[in-house]
């Protein structure tokens, strides 16, 4: 305790704990307030966080532009929902599963997509997302393009998730947990070598780290978590599909992680906020410039995007000044 | 059967050149600006407006989609002044962010114009009929028309790159950029006007798969991700790669279609066989592309590193 301290007198410190605070207490507020929608954007946003940490794990530690990444998430929707289908309705025996499949492709994919380099990474992590995109699409049993309806995870005596509020609080407790983990990660040895073999490939290697077998790890421990997102989006609407692993939601985690800050610890948190204020203020917003334009926000977030790729690198968490470690 | 089967390869190969145009200027783009530009799909799709648009007003096939060449070669030149010049020096990550950002504007914009509903090119009065091609093969002449426009413009391609001083600058400068700059090539010319020829064979494929497709929004994105299969397949910068692994893909998609059903069939129910045949032959098409970066990580005909 006694490091975070001086931790919370920066300007980062004090906004990370301040958004950490509100997000803690959102359900009563949207209770209070009488806001029921704002807890589901809460979800979401606190959902698509521990998505885009998991993504942030191998793109900002590691260097490694991963453009498959929501094939995670949807293996571990569809673990949830094929068991729950099959009739394994126990969370404690979904989850682990969900969870060990992601593990296992994430390794076996990766140990393939590792070897190559650059574009050619980006394209076959890209492309591995497509197989599982198009193999779920085909599997007409659970619904095939349209989807599959699931009952949500059951936790008997622990947890209702049918309940608003509770989920929620699970899904925070879970993100914290996830960013706690990515800290340990970071600043443990194996996160010192991920991140040198990302500024320098070369040298790691020279001084004798197996880097392959270090981001090999990386990568089925971020499919892991990214499982962890998916699981949880699918108990969010008690729906899986196709749509979730389409690759503009891989396109989308990559906008999150940026817009938050590559490689920082809140990043994901900061990212997700943002986007999800942009999908839910934009429309509104220009709607009342001129009435019907907010349909077409996205021919303004398009340019934004762009804006930032050119302009804005170090993404919301530049603005809270310069980064430690 | 035989004619069948021949069909079959013929539409095949119709697909892989269609695929081969998209894919030549991405590998252009990439191999000499090394540029992952995701929103090429967006300039297929916006051929095939153009061209829905130009046809409108002219009322001939033939007349709108020549127009539509020029406009997006236009586009491309557009795209490239504006945003892709300012990504060539950026990393990867910088020009996928951005170039995601353009698909979205492309989308919504052909949203805002064109309406969210698809539209429809019909199959031109003087190809909507057959060819013979042999006895008893009958092939629509459409897509005969596609198969032979598609041969010469990968020709005039490989001859452009092969055999002109443009050719030769396309190579010097898919080898070593900043020498070439060196030796006095105005550089940006030649990547707006490669970017703009790119665009060209990117839109020329989007109006020349209208009318057995159609028009509609995100009609580039899921096809791009196709194309950039294949020139991974190929090797980046390679077009013979390109040429190569298009035909592959061709085949595999058209084979997985018409055979993979009767396939399954004999162990598994028809309504799931005709469910999972077109999803299977899509899942082959990445087995493949996995299995080529395995064996040689920068593609069939790649540079070595």
């Amino acid at each position: 305790m006694a490091e975070l301290l001086p931790a919370l007198r920066t300007p980062r410190g004090v906004v990370t704990a301040l958004l950490l605070l509100l997000l803690a207490v959102l359900p009563l507020l949207t209770q209070a307030f009488d806001q029921r929608y704002l807890l589901s954007v809460g979800t979401r946003i606190v959902i698509w966080s521990i998505a885009a940490a998991s993504l942030n794990m191998i793109l900002g530690y590691g260097g490694l532009v991963s453009f498959g990444h929501a094939a995670f998430l949807g293996i571990g929707g569809y673990a949830v929902g094929i068991l729950s289908a099959e009739g394994f309705a126990s969370g404690w025996l979904q989850w682990p599963v969900a969870i060990a499949v992601a593990v296992a492709w994430g390794t076996l994919i990766g140990a393939l997509s590792l070897r190559t380099r650059g574009v050619y990474f980006i394209m076959i992590t890209l492309a591995f997302a497509q197989l599982v995109y198009y193999l779920s699409s085909g599997l007409a049993a659970y619904g095939g393009d349209d989807g599959l309806n699931i009952s949500r995870s059951r936790f008997p005596g622990l947890i209702d998730l049918r309940d608003k509020a509770s989920f929620y609080w699970l899904c925070f407790v879970l993100l914290c947990a996830t960013l706690w983990f990515c800290s340990r990660l970071v600043h443990s040895r194996f996160g010192y070598v991920l991140r040198g073999a990302k500024s320098n490939e070369l040298r790691m290697t020279a001084l004798g780290f197996p880097v392959f077998r270090y981001r090999l790890v990386a990568f089925a421990l971020a499919g892991g978590f990214g499982a962890l997102a998916g699981i949880l989006l699918a108990n969010d609407g008690a729906y899986v599909s196709p749509a979730m692993m389409s690759w503009v939601k891989s396109g989308d985690l990559i906008v999150i992680v940026v817009l938050g800050g590559i490689g920082a610890l809140f990043g994901p948190l900061y990212g997700a906020i943002a986007f999800f204020a942009v999908e839910e203020f934009l429309p509104p917003l220009l709607n009342l410039m001129h009435r019907g334009w907010g349909e077409y926000w996205q021919i303004v977030f398009g340019p934004l995007l762009v804006i930032i790729a050119l302009y804005a690198r170090g993404g919301l968490d530049s603005l809270l000044g310069r980064r430690h470690g | 059967m035989m004619d069948y089967l021949l069909i079959q390869v013929l539409n095949g190969v119709q697909l892989g050149l269609l695929m081969f145009l998209l894919a030549a200027g991405l590998t252009l783009t990439f191999g000499i600006m090394d540029l992952v530009n995701l929103a090429h799909g967006s300039l297929y799709m916006m051929g095939a407006y153009f061209a829905w648009t130009l046809i409108g007003w002219t009322h001939s096939f033939a007349l709108g989609a020549l127009l539509a060449l020029p406009a997006c070669f236009l586009l491309g030149v557009v795209v490239e002044v504006v945003v892709a010049r300012r990504l060539y020096a950026r990393d990867h990550l910088d020009q996928v962010l951005a170039t995601f950002g353009l698909i979205l504007f492309f989308n919504e914009l052909v949203r805002a114009i064109w309406g969210p509903e698809g539209r429809s090119i019909s199959v031109p009065a003087f190809l909507n009929h057959t060819v013979t091609l042999l006895p008893g093969v009958i092939y629509p002449a459409y897509r005969f028309a596609l198969i032979v426009v598609g041969s010469v413009v990968a020709i005039l391609l490989a001859w452009l790159v092969a055999r002109t001083r443009l050719g030769m600058l396309i190579r010097a400068g898919a080898s070593n950029r900043r020498m070439i700059a060196a030796l006095g090539v105005n550089i940006e010319l030649l990547f707006s006007l490669v970017f703009g020829l790119g665009a060209v064979f990117a839109g020329l494929a989007g109006l020349m798969a209208a009318p057995i497709a159609s028009v509609k929004i995100g009609m580039g994105d899921d096809i791009l991700i196709v194309a950039f299969v294949i020139i991974v397949i190929g090797g980046i910068g390679s077009i013979k790669g390109a040429f190569v692994a298009a035909m592959v893909v061709g085949q595999i998609d058209i084979v997985g279609r018409a055979f993979l059903p009767d396939f399954l069939k004999t162990f598994m129910g028809a309504a799931s066989a005709s469910a999972a045949a077109p999803a299977i032959s899509q899942v082959l098409i990445y087995v493949v592309m996995a299995a080529v970066l395995v064996w040689r990580p920068t593609g069939l005909f790649g540079q070595r590193t």
